[in-house]
């Protein structure tokens, strides 16, 4: 497959104002809230230490939990497989389906499923998948991917909602109402969810101790997709390991604070063995994470809990939308895993990225996002993935900074033109900074220039001493 | 070698160097915080409600808060209904529940959460799959926060473990969270002592 061009790709969302506004607007919203709600809790900051400290633990000793965690579930009922790949993965719920003969499934959201594109595979082999999260089963009805990790159509306004909903399902598209359209999706759904054979989620956690996966939801639809079919299969990559319910406290307090602001979710459900006769199913999944285990630099973004608060702060991604980056992950922490699973495809992705560190500072789990993007693209220079252009304006670039009379001169020139050329002149192809945006006016003077008449004066003063 | 064993040897190859463990230190508020306050002031954020005495006509409150209500499953020995959880027999059919009543052995000031297992559901979807639910709380057994309630034997013991912290959201249109996604439409907590004489 080919590299993608997130820059390009945005450039089509940045062009729709109305869209550009829209989710720039509602992630900074959920940035102030969980602004907020960290500042509500005295000890936030020793809480992301602990589970930073908690995650590091787990990860340097993984083998040894995975093994606890496995017996413990099977000793609770549980029927647990093991699956090296995506197509792995996806297979064993087929099996488990087709062998019980259940052509329906409904499933909450799960990253992990969207990283093996399990609902195609199922829906290739005749099973009927519905989505039972809003977002989800907005993208799902979309034919779209999910644009973002907690809220997967976000990119959406409340009319593309109406639109699409008064076109699947015949509502009123004049009723651009958020209470309406949930009203809607739950008319939908709900029947889909009493008639499935068979439910699915994921698991933002998985604890060693009990043999528990637990899931945290706002709508109550993995509790619905889990309880109401008698056979309920969860998938479960191997880095959502954590050893005992003591520890699952930490990341339960700080995971939706950094999500949402809220300070729980709504459903915070623990499913530790099978209901009353029902059978349950754990697939165990590597697919590249193991190997990422090894790699020095990168191991560190496995501590993920999948809050996204490294999205709705950084403003590349709120200004350009999930589906830019064309990638099952998107955002800061897309941008330092995707290359994982496909280094010539996501090449392009560490370059999306102001370096301003904001993303690393609001991560519940302390991992140090803005270094790792940065590492990233030495990693592309090293294995040559950089576009020829990059490369040589990076070239350029690397001679005029290292030497400060090239610099001064690079410097005084483009004040001169920034003050003298005409704006066609200015904003033309190769400016791709203005397409987007007004190029700052000139500062009166350079900070070389002030210093140095900083310097002399106070030169001058030390003499007159 | 099986999918089993090859990535649990690659996990072995490939896990870094041992980090240790830290302590998890308890948690509490300096100042004595009161817990029914904090738990009403938390529900409420989750568009939850609280009752803070046990009502002197539970039957005539219900039928003022779900005048429609005609299907209302009880486990509680406060309350008969006309539904019981072992009348069901698929358990999606928990679908046609107007108002489930149960009480929950634990809440949580700090996010006024509520915990549920099959112990007090008997059949899980009660909890979910009704329209409305009126949950009866003893408010002693209100601890003050997470770290707390994880002590509980229910998360160790039980198959399935609920926090219930308010009715149904979903803040997948434009952000704001709006009621009901697909679980219960409202949810009440009633602060109700459990009698001494039931209290094992």
């Amino acid at each position: 497959m080919s590299t993608v061009d997130q820059a390009k790709n945005a450039a089509a969302f940045i062009d729709d104002k109305t869209h550009e506004r829209h989710l720039d607007q509602l992630l900074w919203m959920l940035r102030t809230k969980r602004d907020d709600a960290a500042r509500r809790v005295p000890e936030w900051e020793q809480l992301r230490d602990l589970a930073s400290k908690i995650k590091e633990h787990t990860l340097s000793n993984l083998a040894h939990y995975l093994e606890m965690f496995e017996s413990r579930a099977k000793a609770n009922g549980v029927t647990v497989h093991w699956a090296q790949d995506a197509h792995e993965h996806n297979q064993i719920v087929y099996q488990i389906l087709s062998d019980r003969k259940a052509d329906s499934l409904v499933k909450s959201k799960s990253m992990l499923t969207e990283e093996c594109d399990t609902r195609r595979f199922l829906e290739n082999r005749g099973i009927q998948v519905t989505e039972t999260d809003l977002g989800e089963r907005i993208q799902q009805l979309d034919d779209e991917s999910p644009s973002h990790i907690v809220g997967p159509a976000w990119h959406k306004t409340t009319q593309d909602v109406a639109n699409l909903f008064a076109r699947v399902y015949g509502s009123d598209k004049n009723k651009a109402d958020p209470v309406y359209l949930a009203h809607v999706m739950r008319e939908h759904t709900r029947p889909l969810i009493e008639q499935a054979k068979a439910g699915m989620t994921g698991a933002n956690f998985a604890v060693a101790e009990t043999g528990a996966v637990v899931t945290v939801t706002n709508e109550g639809n993995a509790d619905l997709s889990a309880n109401a079919p008698a056979l309920r299969i969860c998938s479960v990559g191997l880095e959502k390991i954590i050893p005992t319910n003591e520890h699952l406290a930490v990341f339960i307090r700080l995971l939706t604070r950094s999500a949402t602001g809220m300070a729980i979710t709504q459903y915070t459900s623990h499913f530790r063995a099978p209901r009353q006769n029902g059978e349950m199913h754990i697939i165990l999944v590597d697919n590249g994470r193991s190997s990422r285990l090894g790699m020095e630099k990168f191991w560190p973004s496995l501590k993920c809990i999948r809050c996204a608060a490294c999205m709705n702060t950084c403003p590349v991604y709120r200004r350009s939308g999930g589906l830019s980056y064309g990638s099952t992950y998107m955002g800061p922490i897309g941008i330092i895993m995707m290359p994982t699973f496909d280094i010539r495809r996501y090449s392009e992705l560490p370059f999306s990225s102001t370096l301003n560190g904001s993303c690393t500072n609001v991560c519940p789990v302390k991992i140090n996002i803005h270094e790792q993007i940065y590492a990233w693209r030495e990693v592309m220079e090293e294995k040559h993935q950089f576009k020829l252009v990059k490369k040589e304006a990076m070239i350029v670039a690397g001679k005029v900074l290292s030497h400060p009379r090239l610099y001064r001169m690079a410097a005084d020139s483009m004040e001169t033109s920034l003050k003298v050329l005409p704006r066609f002149a200015l904003y033309n192809h190769f400016n791709a900074w203005g397409r987007h945006r007004d190029i700052p006016q000139p500062a009166k003077e350079t900070f070389h220039d002030w210093y140095k008449k900083y310097r002399s004066q106070a030169a001058g003063q030390e003499v007159s001493r | 070698m099986s999918f089993r064993e090859t990535i649990l040897q690659n996990v072995r190859n490939n896990q870094p160097s041992y980090r240790e463990l830290p302590a998890i230190p308890k948690f509490h508020s300096e100042q004595l915080l009161d817990l029914k306050e904090k738990f009403v002031e938390e529900l409420k954020e989750l568009s939850g409600e609280v009752v803070t005495e046990p009502p002197i006509d539970f039957e005539k409150f219900l039928r003022n808060r779900f005048p429609d209500a005609k299907a209302i499953c009880s486990t509680v020995p406060e309350y008969a209904g006309n539904r019981k959880p072992e009348d069901i027999t698929r358990w999606s059919d928990a679908s046609s529940i107007d108002v489930t009543i149960v009480r929950s052995p634990l809440g949580v000031a700090e996010t006024g959460s509520v915990l549920f297992s099959e112990e007090e559901f008997r059949v899980n979807t009660i909890g979910v799959f009704a329209h409305d639910i009126v949950i009866l709380l003893d408010p002693a057994e209100i601890v003050e926060n997470i770290h707390d309630a994880y002590g509980h034997p229910h998360f160790r013991d039980k198959a399935y473990s609920l926090l219930m912290s308010g009715p149904s959201g979903s803040a997948d249109i434009a952000g704001t969270t709006v009621h009901p996604a697909q679980g219960v439409t409202t949810l009440t907590v009633i602060f109700w002592p459990m009698a001494a004489a039931t209290k094992v």
